[in-house]
């Protein structure tokens, strides 16, 4: 039974008890204590179930590498699930549940796989629930599902917010254990700037519990100086409760604060993401202890050696009354001592090391402790929690020596340093052999830009164990001196990695190595023998070490089982790889404040307000929104554009076409310049003058259209569509920047400079006139032309152009006019029966009239002369980006798919995206396709559906009736027709 | 080879399992094969397995640098589809679909296809005139799709948020015999099949030489000594570029990295897959309980299986933004893929320019839905030098212009 | 996140200030170049796993391209040089020679 202690906690405050709840339970700790000290002081073990028998299972840790006991915390939208009770620190209110069991955690009829566990050996749903097939969707992958995934789903979106910040500094030290205090204090010396994040709340590490002498004080008061040291210095930051997470690429780092996580009051931002860039990072980040691979060191009960010591002396938690430690190395000898000082019983050490004299050991000895060398364990015995331990010989079988009466056992099988950081962009490891462990090969680092190393390992990390050797290397790492402290000699470690050495099946299948998620000796045993002799095939089929302690405790213990299993030594199995984060890491965290309408940058055109607040149904192009439609009340969309497109071709509309890009070029070379990147002539274009122009690819693709203007001798104004203002601004730059750099052209994009509207319709005119200021008739301004002048007292740019067959201007005006001018026009417009339209009205008008839209005729595989568009290529010019691709076999193939128009035979409209049927099946079994709708649309116009499309030789078929595809539906025919369905003589534009 | 079932299962529990065998064989390397294959991921290994199967070709090799399945293979987001719109590529992912279907019974071995469905959110109209187009496409090439609205996505999804302030949800192209499968077993189920037809899996076994006679394949240099064949299939995903140079030739292809990384483990809450990409990033929970994330790609050249921070940071942004509740899940792990990457990024299934030298490459992000009908391809055009499911993706399609351009409709990640 | 220095701009600045655009030094073949050639100017890359000269626009800066030497295994950048260059500068190729030796 665990319990709190009379006295003692070091991180606890006695005076401020904290209410929590636990599966509903009312219970109480103290501030300081981490949820998982609480729940041990209130006498509960049990925590968790494991992934996949559903054993009962309680903290085998005190930090982040616990394995067993997750919990759900919070309710509703500030639920979490699978968080680490060994890390959540207590706050008033905290409820937290148990995950993974059902109906509870005391009795979970989950424990039924428990009891099947032979015959679930690792990999087993490999070999199984094939037959009959339907049968693994409809029932045993459910079934799986169901009982996999630890804690439930969230069901709402997330409450809290989340927030970054950039830092920059010469040295980033992360873990606040005395060896990245060393490291950060000689940093500080040496006049650098220093950042020094720490995961805990409290700095200073294991020493701080363990206690030595630093420099001749207690290492709380060393810890204490330091830490008061460095938060003196201007140029030091120190961040508490904030995780080193990953490091990437170039000496990026991501390192995690929690903000609201260990208290009541969760207003702000509940985390902060620090993104550092360092001259050089100190990963100082620990070691962890290795469990010991007995039969049953999955028992409520059987902790970490250290652990124990983490409960007793940092939260005044004792885990059991009598315990047994297990161990092959000395530094399980501190429990004992901590054990013996709270006046708890250890009825027996045993050490699997044949005879060790050490001084510790020797104390404990002196203690009257009995130490028994050469023997470890054979079983634990208990269910629900440790009941005793029966001994074995290390060295044997596994036949009992004796039985001891014990509620707990601590163990320790070794340190592994944390080399996380130090790995994940590449640092290599080197296996220590005396230590027992993978530690950092100071020869083979992280690579950076200048192909330097760029993280460098301080003290445990590096595999450091002693305090003077942990202080030394801390301070040989940074280049500082290193504080003093005795060297205490320790005895050397023996590996273990099964107990007892020769253990049989039996007891290796109950032997865990990865607690979480079930994995046993047996089953890395199994893999190999199965052939999967890889670290990571073995780790892929066990599921080893990628539970969400990621491997933590598991790694090490699991391949030296393979390596031993395949009669290789340990590095020559090697590891896995470390990826980042170190620990999970909260996703909202990571995605920040863009959430809802700050997800993405939004654009607004000069009219956005206007249209805003007369009902514009919007559409996102691009990071812009464009109005759709302006529907009215009890208006459908499809009605409001059609009233829209009629008004506009027997009246007045007006469309914002300030989202067109606007890309002026000028330069001696210019004419020239725009001669390659379009497929007509621009240079020859006279002043005042528009033409319309295309844009294609080194493929001969088309990219791009849109009307050019001249504006003098240097100087044109290109449109571009929407989407490719800035596509085309980059793509004019690249090839002047990096192919044609003596040329001499300057490009500016104006898109936003200009607001731009679209007056339209018979009655242009009109309202221009109306407004008055220039000379808007079509003498002075004839079709493709363009003029400066005021229009209404604002300078304007004029130009006469039409994307919908009417009578039609566009007014360019500085964008800070823009909105002023709508209202002037939509005023003056009244009149003249103006409405606004949107862009499916424009997208109707200018199909009524076979102009083709980028994006909806072309797709990326469509050249200009697959939609008639010759005319608008120079046969003149001997080079345009595109024209070689364009000269390619598949281009002229004779029945390359080409523009028509296309005509229902009952007058409804083709469904977009329609394919033409063709004749019989191609080799591969799919019917044979002749063509596709690439525009339909239902014509209020001419009141029926009219459609483009691109069909094989299709301007050879005029009148061929072929049929489309309908979904759902018997195909529909349609007639091949001319792609302009209205005034194809083009009589309204020209007024 | 023995069969696996629950039976098996029961029999050799009785005596703790020890009585497995090994999933597939190790042996030394002979001196030579009719047929080497370069390369012991899914498509190496359905290729071999194929050549087997359906050509009696067993006289073969698959060699692997490092460990089997352990590149894109086992680095993927796992998901199962054949929704694409032109025809050549529609014919392969189905074929692979299908054979995908079966796959358990096949091979017996459980790779856990679960036909859960896929959808592909459409957020913009272009987006739904491109999806429609993909389903009236699909409805000829034998593919069933459905283009369904926003209310039956968020029935299929209801952890879906489709009344995003930036991109609501305006319907989806919904396959719902797609849905994912047991990435490693893929691999580890040809890997077996094919021992079982006596073919020889060499890992760790590196090619550092293609031998050639008069422009003809000879055999391969290797770490483990020669081996000599008569034809070579080159089949590296990633490393693409690298083997063709030792072939003498080069390739329309640049290799980046592909990030993806899953969550914690939680109680199913998601039943279909789902992409967007729009908002770039794609999910699905496995049947562990993660749910599965993929995004963009790095657009520089890259061969460290690592990327940046930036494209997790976009990709988990979007799909916060598409299913809220995931804000307070955690990031359990992310890695990346080299990708290769062609000019109209599909893939290469072709003969190369040295006689009896076959190339499979530049899947680009999409290589694992295609393992079975790649393979499947592959072994017809190794064995009988055309296979119609193969034709159109030769080499020579870049000189002639013929591309195969998946991101027409609706700028569809593979 | 890489890190490349601008040498148009003198900045040092983090890959999302940047636009990747492919491998450098291309020659353009048009209208008067064969099959071939032209194949290879559009789609052929070395792809190299090791050094490769490539292009980079510092897109959310100076928006001035610029060209880089880098390792596409280790991510070792030898340097940064003008986008109006032919071949790889002298000191560039110098300063890869260095790198690699060590």
């Amino acid at each position: 039974m665990s319990r709190r202690l009379k006295t003692g906690g070091r991180l606890i405050d006695r005076d401020r008890p904290v209410e929590f709840t636990f599966d509903g339970k009312a219970l109480r700790g103290y501030a300081g204590d981490t949820l998982a000290s609480a729940l041990l002081a209130n006498g509960q073990r049990v925590m968790g179930r494991s992934f996949k028998y559903h054993r009962p299972r309680s903290v085998v840790a005190a930090g982040p590498e616990e394995p067993n006991a997750l919990m759900e915390i919070g309710t509703g939208a500030r639920f979490e699930p699978n968080q680490r009770a060994t890390v959540q620190p207590l706050w008033e209110g905290l409820s937290a549940r148990s995950q993974n069991a059902w109906p509870s955690l005391a009795f979970d009829v989950g424990r039924v796989n428990d009891l099947a566990s032979r015959f679930l050996p690792a990999g087993f749903y490999y070999k199984t629930f094939m037959a009959p097939r339907p049968a693994w969707k409809h029932v045993f992958e459910p079934f799986i599902r169901k009982a996999a995934g630890l804690g439930s789903a969230p069901t709402e979106a997330d409450a809290d917010r989340y927030e970054f910040k950039y830092a920059f500094c010469d040295t980033l030290v992360v873990g606040g254990g005395i060896a990245g205090l060393t490291a950060a204090l000689a940093a500080m010396r040496a006049g650098e700037r220093v950042i020094l994040v720490e995961s805990r709340a409290t700095l200073g590490g294991r020493a701080a519990t363990d206690g030595a002498e630093i420099d001749g004080k207690a290492a709380e008061d060393w810890i204490k100086n330091a830490v008061e040291a460095l938060e003196k210095s201007e140029s030091v930051t120190l961040v508490a409760r904030c995780e080193g997470s990953g490091v990437y690429d170039h000496g990026y780092v991501i390192c995690t604060e929690d903000l609201t996580g260990f208290k009541a009051d969760k207003s702000g931002p509940r985390e902060r993401v620090w993104r550092i860039r360092a001259g050089r990072v100190i990963a100082a980040t620990g070691a962890i202890e290795r469990p010991l691979s007995f039969a049953g060191n999955d028992i409520p009960g059987v902790m970490l050696a250290s652990a124990v010591r983490d409960y007793l002396l940092d939260y005044g938690v004792s885990p059991g009354e009598r315990t047994v430690i297990v161990t092959n190395n000395d530094d399980a000898y501190r429990t004992a001592k901590a054990l013996l000082e709270a006046g708890l019983r250890v009825p027996a050490i045993l050490d699997v090391r044949p005879e060790v004299n050490s001084p510790i050991v020797r104390d404990i000895k002196d203690l009257g402790v009995k130490v028994h060398m050469g023997r470890g364990i054979a079983r634990v015995h208990g269910n629900d929690a440790v009941t005793g331990v029966s001994v074995c010989l290390q060295a044997g079988d596994g036949a009992v020596m004796q039985e001891i009466r014990c509620d707990a056992v601590a163990m320790s099988g070794g340190w592994s340093p944390v080399v996380h950081l130090w790995s994940h962009c590449g640092g290599k490891l080197l296996w220590d052999a005396e230590r027992a462990m993978f530690r950092p090969d100071p020869a083979r680092p992280p690579t950076g830009a200048d192909g330097e190393g760029f993280v460098k390992t301080a003290g445990a990390a590096s595999g450091a164990l002693t305090t003077a050797e942990v202080l030394a290397d801390a301070a040989e790492t940074v280049g500082g001196d290193a504080p003093s402290t005795a060297v205490v000699e320790e005895a050397p470690i023996r590996p273990v990695w099964v107990m007892p050495e020769g253990a049989g099946p039996k007891l290796r299948a109950k032997m865990w190595l990865d607690y979480q998620n079930d994995v046993k000796v047996s089953d890395v045993r199994l893999a190999a023998q199965e052939g999967f002799e890889s670290v990571e095939h073995a780790k892929r089929y066990t599921t080893l070490g990628m539970a969400t302690d990621q491997g933590k405790l598991s790694n090490i213990n699991g391949l030296a089982v393979l390596a031993d299993r395949l009669d290789r030594t340990i590095p020559e199995v090697g590891t896995t790889t470390f990826r980042p984060p170190y620990t999970p890491t909260t996703i909202g965290a990571l995605a920040g404040e863009a959430r809802g309408e700050t997800f993405q940058p939004l654009r607004r055109t000069p009219m956005h307000d206007w249209a805003e607040t007369h009902g514009a149904y919007w559409e996102p192009v691009g990071h812009w929104r464009r109005a759709y439609c302006f529907p009215r009340a009890g208006e459908s969309h499809a009605d409001a554009v059609s009233r829209e497109v009629k008004n506009t071709r027997e009246h007045l509309g007006m469309l914002d076409a300030s989202t067109l890009g606007k890309l002026l070029v000028r330069g001696p070379d210019a004419g020239r310049f725009l001669d390659m990147l379009y497929t007509n002539m621009m240079s020859t274009l006279k002043p005042g003058r528009c033409r319309y122009g295309l844009m294609c690819d080194e493929n001969g693709f088309l990219i791009d259209d849109g009307v050019v203007a001249r504006i003098d001798e240097q100087t044109w104004l290109c449109h571009t569509t929407t989407g490719g203002a800035d596509r085309i601004h980059g793509w004019m730059e690249d090839w002047l920047q990096c192919e044609w750099w003596d040329w001499k052209v300057h490009v500016v994009n104006l898109t936003e400079q200009f607001a731009q509207i679209a007056v339209v319709g018979p009655n242009a005119r009109r309202v221009l006139e109306k407004l008055g200021g220039m000379d808007v008739s079509a003498e002075a301004l004839p079709f493709m032309a363009w003029a400066d002048g005021t229009l209404g007292g604002v300078d304007v740019r004029l130009y006469r152009i039409s994307f919908s067959g009417e009578l039609s201007y566009e007014i360019a005006v500085p964008a800070s006019r823009g909105a002023a001018l709508w209202s002037a026009l939509m005023e003056a417009g009244a009149d003249f029966d103006v409405m606004p339209y949107g862009t499916e009205a424009l997208h109707i008008m200018r199909a009524e009239k076979g102009f083709i839209m980028i994006g909806d005729e072309t797709d990326g595989t469509v050249v200009p002369q697959d939609l008639g568009l010759d005319w608008a290529i120079s046969k003149k010019k001997d080079d345009y980006l595109g024209k070689r691709g364009q000269m390619r076999s598949e281009f002229h193939k004779p029945d390359r798919w080409k523009l028509v128009g296309l005509e229902t035979l009952d007058g409804t409209a083709l469904e977009d995206g329609a394919y033409a049927i063709g004749e019989g099946t191609n080799a591969n079994g799919q019917t044979v396709v002749q063509g596709r709708v690439t525009s339909t649309y239902h014509s209020p116009t001419l009141d029926r559906g009219i459609a483009m499309g691109l069909v094989a030789r299709g301007p050879e078929r005029m009148g061929e009736v072929i049929r489309f595809t309908r979904i759902g539906q018997e195909p529909q025919e349609a007639r091949i027709v001319s792609p302009v369905f209205f005034d194809p003589e083009g009589e309204k534009a020209n007024v | 080879m023995r069969r696996f079932s629950a039976f098996a299962i029961a029999r050799e529990a009785l005596r703790h399992h020890e009585g497995w065998g090994r999933t597939w064989a190790k042996r030394p390397p002979k001196a030579r094969y009719d047929v080497v294959i370069v390369g012991a991921g899914g498509h190496g290994l359905a290729t071999a397995h194929y050549l087997g199967k359906n050509f009696g070709i067993t006289n073969v090799a698959i060699l692997e640098k490092g460990w089997l399945g352990g590149g894109n293979t086992g680095r993927n987001t796992t998901i199962i589809r054949s929704n694409y719109l032109q025809d050549p590529s529609a014919a392969l992912y189905e074929k692979a679909r299908s054979l995908y279907e079966t796959m358990s019974q096949d091979l017996n071995y459980n790779v856990m296809f679960s036909p859960r469905g896929v959808i592909m959110l459409a957020q913009t109209h272009h987006e739904v005139r491109g999806y429609k187009r993909t389903a009236h496409a699909n409805s000829l090439q034998g593919v069933q799709t459905e283009w369904i609205g926003p209310e039956r996505v968020k029935e299929l999804c209801p952890i879906m948020n489709i009344e995003g302030p930036r991109y609501p949800v305006l319907g989806g192209l919904w396959q719902a015999r797609g849905g994912t499968a047991r990435h490693d077993a893929v691999a580890w189920a040809y890997a077996r099949a094919c021992t079982d037809m006596g073919m020889d899996i060499l890992q760790t076994c590196e090619v550092t030489g293609i031998r050639r006679d008069g422009g003809r394949v000879t055999g391969v240099e290797t770490n483990l000594g020669e081996i000599g064949c008569d034809k070579l299939g080159i089949v590296v995903a990633g490393h693409s570029g690298v083997l063709a140079e030792m072939a003498g030739f080069r390739l329309p292809l640049e290799s980046v990295a592909l990030q993806a990384l899953v969550s914690e483990p939680i109680k199913p809450c998601m039943d279909v897959v789902v992409m967007a990409n729009t908002v770039h990033g794609y999910m699905s929970q496995s049947d562990k309980g993660e749910m599965v994330i993929g995004g963009g790609t790095d657009g520089y050249n890259n061969y460290t299986q690592r990327g940046s921070f930036h494209h997790i940071e976009e990709t988990l942004r979007a799909l916060v933004e598409t299913f809220p509740m995931i804000s307070r899940l955690k990031m359990l792990r992310q890695w990346g893929g080299i990708v290769d990457v062609t000019g109209d990024r599909s893939p290469i299934l072709s003969k190369t320019p040295v006689e009896g030298v076959f190339i499979n490459c530049g899947w680009g992000t999409g290589g694992f839905k295609a393992i079975p009908g790649s393979g499947w391809g592959m072994a017809e055009l190794m064995a009988k030098g055309h296979s119609p499911l193969t034709e159109a993706f030769g080499l020579e399609r870049f000189r002639e212009g013929r591309f195969i351009d998946e991101s027409v409709a609706a700028g569809v990640a593979h | 996140m890489l890190l490349l220095t601008c040498p148009n701009c003198g900045l040092t600045v983090e890959e999302t200030e940047l636009a990747p655009g492919g491998e450098a030094h291309l020659t353009r073949f048009g209208p008067a170049s064969g099959d071939a050639e032209f194949e290879a100017y559009l789609f052929l890359r070395d792809n190299a796993k090791g050094v490769h000269f490539e292009r980079w626009c510092h897109a959310y800066g100076c928006g001035k391209w610029f060209l880089a030497a880098r390792d596409t295994a280790t991510l070792q950048v030898f340097g940064t040089y003008s986008a109006q260059t032919k071949e790889p500068p002298a000191e560039i190729l110098e300063s890869i020679a260095k790198g690699r030796a060590t």
